[in-house]
């Protein structure tokens, strides 16, 4: 057990260690879902605000969920309602927020590195729900907890990240969360969206799609981030899925066992067959339940007070 | 290094253990409505073996739970987040005799959070308490209903209950703090 961090802000900085107590917290914070009442009183009394300043469904009900399961008070602050459009500068946001006894921020934001802005001069903590292409902490962590839940282990296993790759914070964070704990990870997708300067990570990339599946246990399919290619980056939708998508052909010659990961939203027909998506290879659903658990393991370990040996986020 | 004083060795244990399985048969006649639920870790490992105990004497099996009171602390802003561990209840508490246990009693305060993350998983008939030790220092108006021995303490002194379950001989021993 290790967690003396106030803030979370990316998985680059984190010991293996850390995100094994991520995981094994959230184990015991899965099971409080199960139940009737799905409540505990961890966080009562703390007020948590959901600072979105990019738009976003899914990562932010999950965290709302999430606190409130944890009986804290959630407050949605989305950029299209908010002050920022009226010219306020993010840091005087924040400082508002802060004002109103915020314990804990979370934050999404178009621009890498505007969480650690803000965690450098706020008292609340901060969580980054999605930086930019910069990091997706918690999206890492759940997708950790997912493999580690369904294959017992993450050392040794191979895992391929399947798409665009170049646009993507949720590879980022994949990619130093499974690289830590032991998985070896390859990388696929058209060349101008997977640049050989990922190698550099740990990782192996191929521009072979059905090489770098065949002996895959995992393979995670990204999403084309069609709003922050500010070029065309391949020639259409049609060929990316005749040449990158997951097809019923592919997906025959894959280990029996491989399972399919998506962090939604997911494209039916263009990056993941229909079926595929909701057969039982697929566990897109259970990485959606295991979110909301990593979600409250994150918050209730941030809310942690300070040890006596207590180092700097 | 500090001499640590022997209070319960592998021998005496086991004898407090199957007194207090005795008691708990005695003080409720409808053995079928009794459940156990540990508190973790010692608590799981105590709470186990009273099970076995129980059902030996009831001649039938006796529902047996864990759980971990970290969610329901009282203390969780002033200190690390501690480890937690699932909760794992496989029976529904609601109409039971909900016998907790623990290893350690001290503060009571551990046994407060307990009462709550029990409340919030139903409606119990009634709840009963169960430790291997009472070291005294109450801090909340909490009473053990079954004790297997009162170890008058001083705040600076620890008692270390160690387990077979973890590899360890069965003891209880009580050392001072911050010697070692």
């Amino acid at each position: 057990m290790s967690w003396n961090r106030k803030h979370l802000l990316d998985i680059q900085s984190l010991t293996a260690e850390e995100i094994v107590t991520v995981l094994d917290t959230a184990r015991a914070f899965k099971a409080v879902g199960e139940r009737a009442i799905k409540k505990v009183p961890a966080l009562r009394g703390k007020t948590v605000v959901n600072l979105f300043v990019e738009p976003s469904t899914r990562t932010r009900i999950s965290f709302e969920l999430a606190a409130q399961r944890l009986t804290a008070d959630v407050i949605n602050f989305s950029a299209e309602a908010s002050s920022l459009k009226k010219g306020e500068t993010l840091k005087d946001t924040a400082r508002n927020l802060e004002a109103l006894n915020a314990d804990i921020i979370v934050m999404r934001h178009s621009a890498s590195g505007a969480p650690h802005f803000l965690a450098r001069f706020l008292h609340a903590s901060v969580v980054n729900a999605g930086d930019g292409a910069h990091e997706h902490p918690t999206q890492a962590l759940l997708d950790a907890f997912t493999v580690r839940e369904k294959k017992g282990r993450i050392a040794g296993l191979n895992v391929t990240i399947l798409g665009d790759i170049l646009y993507s914070r949720v590879a980022r964070s994949n990619i130093w969360a499974l690289t830590k704990l032991g998985a070896k990870v390859t990388l696929c997708g058209p060349a101008t969206l997977v640049p050989k300067v990922f190698e550099q990570m740990g990782c192996r990339v191929t521009y072979n799609v059905e090489e770098a599946i065949a002996e895959a246990d995992i393979i995670n399919l990204l999403r084309i981030q069609h709003e922050r290619q500010r070029k065309s980056m391949f020639p259409g939708i049609g060929e990316y899925t005749s040449l990158f998508g997951l097809t019923k052909a592919r997906l025959a010659r894959t280990k029996p066992d491989a399972l399919i990961m998506h962090p939604g939203p997911i494209n039916r027909g263009v990056e993941i067959d229909s079926e595929i998506a909701d057969s039982n290879r697929s566990v897109i659903l259970d990485q959606v339940t295991n979110g909301l658990a990593v979600r409250m393991a994150v918050l209730f370990l941030i809310n942690g007070g300070k040890g006596p040996q207590e180092v700097a986020a | 290094m500090p001499k640590a004083t022997m209070i319960l060795d592998t021998a005496a244990m086991e004898r407090a253990l199957t007194r207090i399985a005795h008691e708990i048969a005695e003080r409720n006649d409808h053995s079928a409505e009794v459940a156990l639920v540990g508190i973790h870790r010692g608590g799981v490992f105590l709470a186990r073996r009273l099970a076995g105990l129980l059902s030996g004497i009831w001649s039938q099996t006796v529902p047996v739970g864990s759980m971990d009171i970290g969610m329901h602390r009282d203390d969780l802003d002033r200190q690390p987040a501690p480890a937690m561990l699932p909760t794992v209840i496989p029976f529904d508490v609601t109409g039971k005799t909900v016998i907790l246990v623990d290893d350690v009693l001290f503060s009571g305060r551990t046994i407060r959070a307990a009462l709550d993350a029990i409340m919030d998983l139903g409606r119990p008939k009634r709840i009963q308490l169960a430790v291997l030790i009472d070291r005294g220092h109450r801090e909340l108006p909490i009473k053990a209903d079954f004790v297997g021995k009162n170890v008058p303490t001083a705040m600076d002194e620890r008692i270390c209950a160690r387990f077979r379950e973890e590899g360890c001989p069965d003891e209880v021993t009580l050392e001072k703090k911050g010697g070692a």
